[in-house]
């Protein structure tokens, strides 16, 4: 790293101002713009067979004839898709030569969500020496999961190594058309993970968690598929509580999940992107399609908790497919200066006796805008399906909205389906009371809206719940009072 | 020729009749256009996700009925709340018919609109309140302005309380085949002042007819206005009904909607606030079978602080039958101290019978307490196996839970007959006579 000193100093003057798009134009980047070509190139370059490009391809033409939707209550400035650059060699990203240089504020966070030194510099893009724990301990753990044949790795290596997995399951879920972005994203998606859990096989940890320091930067364009064979049971974790700075304005990924025959997939999202200053300047557009196939009795469960980005639009949904399978949804989505949010879930009941559950908890504070979306639909045919749905928000301050639209369909009079949804604020009398004992307002505040999230936050991974807690108190720090 | 064009060239001809310099006409050509531009609502605007207007309107209908159907009152008396004594204004074929109306001015006007668009004593009405609370951009609502000219007008004084309930009836005799009807009312109750409105549609003999009725209730200070709508037509009549409501402080106003049958049915009621400690009463059950189509689309805007809305659909669907709930409720930032509540509650009797729900809350303030509830489920099936070993059978059993259920609307309205006959309804939808009067 030849750095000099006066190029640091620079780098850290316009830093706040770099967060848009990656302008430095290296060797092997691509010009900027998506057409058949870049795809091709993409493709090419990860070595990719011709069954993929042909894929991909596909999913750029029907791209083509989309247009980028709009139904969503939010608002903010469309990207210019045809100025990104689509490939590109791992970012330089700046780097410090210790701590010390590292934004004091960001550190800061760091120490409140208790991480440790060396994923610090990590995270806030420290050279950090190669021999550090976290490495061995992902050898380590490969090898264990490696014993019990379980696949996990990064989406191209499985393209190359396991082509008969992804070519049988990719796009299955999710097909390139579905939407504007998933399509745009089956065009041109460049990292990912892929995950297949044998039959009858209880995968030992919760996967992704161990490996989190080195999943930190994958690319704008993630592309998840995670396969559960008949009752297998699986973990996964994605993003980190950590607030990444990201250089990438637009995030289009896509998560597939498959459950076979009595398998079980729980799948837990904390998302901390950069939500924009306070002025509502920068910050990511979070636009994800996720979505899980459940055949008999099988499960899938999505809890996420969601504090960045300025713009998400997510709805993580479950196609109860087979008999008796279940669905289920926890979110926490918390918003706060002009962050907007727009997310969900879908629960497609097409299987008898079905069972599906959404919780989903908004907390709006600042001049944020939250929303909840969703839809539970039980078809003609289906017998004995069941759903609850509950849908509060909380909202701080007074510049702060929260809107609910759920959508509920049934054409089956078999069918229960309860949904109900309330919209408050924090009660005076309740902080009053927490005062009188000797606990400070913002103290107050932490406390009671881990109490109102508490339903979700316990149904994260132990050690994630933690840090989640945290996490809720620092994005509402200064909301109040 | 399609029946949109159909519409617009036909307004040529029914300018003739109209005083062209009037202000009210600039109202209807500039609504003409908004409909020229939007056309009839699709399937892909969010307000009409569930309800398709298309077998409505790739047909010719007449729109101005030629003869006068000739209807006596032995024919009708039944549709009327005969043991009450009424005002009643009533068109058949969208004509007034003077016979059977029993109108009034004294003390409050309840005439009609052709007479208050034209009278110069109500000129200082109509430019106050004709077309100011419906809006603009909906072209159905457009429509209906764009031919605006008869319908029932109300006006209630100052501290006025209507002593009889007034029924605003509109028969469709059948003598045309197939017949597009546009009623406009305006109702306007002034300060301190208080009225009971009833309204229905009724089509005589089965003929394909669609009435597309807009209607605005102002509702001033600390007056109370009680409205009820009687949607219990034959399979063949379809309903566009759009109720604007505009309110000032202190005032009350409930509407109560009773769809027991028709072909399609959309109710767009909109509420609108303009002072504080207003309530808001929106009330409905529906009772469908066969392929009937329900709509119910319903907003309130909270725009001021302190004020209350309740809102409560209960809906019984067996058959193909489709229900379609679409509530709103909007609060506004400066709209603090709002309690806003909704319920949707919907029981599927049939395989092929459809519920399609989408309760919305926008919230903008935080000092408020808003709640929707939505559910979907059968009639519970240990509650009727009591009830049948207790000796009662199954249809009257059923017929009991089903009263027990639509109690929580039947129990609010205000006028004993109207309650008895909506009773006997009901009873009679659900082939039963349970020896008592609920």
């Amino acid at each position: 790293m030849a750095y000099t000193e006066e190029e640091l100093k620079k780098e850290l003057e316009t830093k706040e101002y770099e967060y848009g798009f990656y302008t430095d134009i290296e060797s092997d980047t691509f010009p900027v713009g998506l057409n058949e070509e870049i795809i091709r190139k993409i493709s090419d370059k990860k070595g990719e067979p011709e069954w993929m490009t042909d894929w991909r391809l596909k999913a750029y033409y029907n791209w083509k004839e989309m247009t980028e939707p709009e139904w969503a209550n939010v608002h903010y400035k469309k990207p210019d898709l045809q100025s990104i650059s689509y490939y590109s060699a791992p970012k330089k990203k700046p780097k410090y030569e210790n701590l010390d240089q590292v934004d004091p504020e960001l550190l800061e966070t760091f120490n409140k969500l208790g991480i440790s030194i060396e994923e610090q510099k990590k995270l806030s893009g420290v050279a950090v020496d190669i021999v550090v724990d976290s490495v061995s301990v992902a050898t380590t753990f490969r090898e264990t999961l490696a014993e019990k044949g379980i696949i996990f790795c990064s989406i191209s290596e499985a393209i190359k190594d396991h082509p008969e997995l992804v070519k049988k399951y990719i796009g299955t879920v999710i097909p390139p058309k579905d939407n504007y972005y998933a399509a745009l994203n089956s065009a041109v998606f460049t990292d990912g993970s892929f995950c297949y859990i044998p039959k009858g096989v209880r995968c030992p940890m919760e996967l992704s968690t161990y490996f989190r320091i080195n999943q930190a930067g994958t690319g704008q364009f993630e592309r998840t598929l995670v396969i559960a064979d008949e009752s297998s049971y699986v973990s996964y974790l994605e993003g980190c509580t950590a607030p990444s700075r990201d250089e990438n304005q637009l995030h289009a990924a896509v998560v597939e999940l498959i459950a076979m025959d009595d398998a079980e997939i729980k799948y837990s999202t904390v998302q901390n992107w950069y939500p924009g200053d306070k002025e509502g300047k920068g910050g990511v557009y979070n636009f994800v399609t996720k979505r899980g196939l459940c055949n008999t009795r099988s499960k899938i469960s999505w809890t996420q908790v969601e504090t960045g980005s300025a713009v998400t639009w997510k709805y993580p949904s479950c196609i109860l497919k087979g008999d008796y399978s279940i669905g289920e949804f926890y979110s926490i989505a918390v918003t706060n200066n002009f962050q907007q949010a727009d997310t969900g879930t879908k629960m497609i009941h097409l299987g008898n006796n079905t069972r599906s559950t959404i919780i989903s908890k908004g907390i709006s504070a600042g001049n944020s805008q939250n929303s909840y979306r969703g839809l539970v639909k039980v078809g003609s045919r289906t017998k004995n399906a069941r759903n609850f749905s509950q849908c509060d928000s909380l909202l701080m301050g007074n510049d702060c909205g929260a809107h609910t639209f759920p959508y509920i369909e049934a054409k089956s009079n078999t069918a229960h389906i309860e949904h109900e949804a309330t919209t408050s604020k924090i009660g005076e009398d309740q902080i009053f009371y927490c005062n009188q004992r000797g606990i400070d307002t913002e103290k107050a505040i932490a406390l009671i809206v881990n109490g109102f999230s508490k339903e979700v936050l316990n149904k994260l991974p132990m050690e994630f719940a933690v840090e989640a807690q945290k996490l809720l108190e620092i994005s509402l720090e200064g909301s109040v009072g | 020729m399609e029946f949109k064009e159909k519409l617009i060239s036909s307004y040529l001809a029914f300018e003739e009749d109209l005083d062209l310099t009037d202000s009210v006409h600039d109202t209807r050509a500039h609504a003409l256009k908004i409909f020229e531009e939007k056309g009839f609502p699709s399937k892909k605007d969010e307000l009409w996700k569930y309800t398709s207007l298309d077998a409505l309107i790739h047909k010719d209908y007449s729109l101005f009925p030629k003869s006068e159907a000739s209807i006596e009152l032995k024919d009708v008396k039944k549709y009327f709340l005969y043991d009450t004594d009424t005002y009643k204004v009533i068109f058949i074929d969208g004509v007034y018919n003077p016979f059977l109306s029993n109108t009034t001015h004294d003390g409050l006007d309840v005439c009609l609109m052709s007479a208050a668009l034209s009278k110069p004593k109500y000129r200082d009405i109509i430019n106050s309140y004709f077309n100011k609370i419906a809006p603009f951009d909906e072209s159905l609502t457009a429509l209906n302005t764009s031919y605006a000219k008869e319908g029932a007008f109300i006006y209630i004084p100052k501290k006025t309380v209507a002593e009889k309930p007034i029924e605003i009836i509109h028969f469709s005799s059948g003598e045309q085949d197939s017949l597009w009807l546009q009623p406009r009312n305006l109702i306007v109750i002034d300060k301190n002042s208080q009225v009971q409105i009833i309204e229905r549609h009724q089509s005589l003999k089965q003929h394909s007819v669609v009435t597309n009725s807009v209607t605005e209730i102002y509702v001033h200070e600390e007056a109370f206005v009680d409205y009820y709508k009687l949607q219990n037509d034959l399979t063949t009549a379809s309903l566009i009904d759009n109720t604007y409501i505009q309110q000032e402080k202190n005032s009350h106003a409930s509407v109560h909607t009773f769809s027991l049958g028709g072909k399609l049915i959309r109710n767009n009621l909109r509420y609108f606030h303009k002072g504080e400690h207003i309530l808001s009463t929106l009330k409905g059950v529906t009772i469908l079978e066969g392929k009937q189509h329900v709509d119910h689309s319903t907003m309130v805007h909270h725009s001021q602080p302190n004020c209350e809305s309740h809102q409560d659909y209960k809906g019984i669907f067996s058959e193909r039958s489709e229900g379609v709930f679409n509530g709103q409720i909007l609060v506004d930032k400066i709209a603090q101290k709002t309690n806003a509540f909704q319920q949707n509650n919907n029981v599927l009797l049939d395989d092929k019978a459809t519920v399609n729900s989408k309760p919305q809350l926008e919230i903008f303030a935080d000092d408020v307490k808003c709640s929707h509830g939505c559910t979907i489920g059968q009639m519970n099936e240990e509650a009727l196996f009591y009830l049948r070993s207790r000796g009662i059978p199954k249809k009257e059993a059923k017929a009991l839970m089903t009263y027990a259920f639509a109690n929580n609307v039947l129990e609010s309205v205000q006028l004993p007959s109207l309650k008895k006959r909506i009773n006997g309804q009901i009873a009679r939808k659900l082939g039963v006579n349970l020896g008592f009067e609920l």
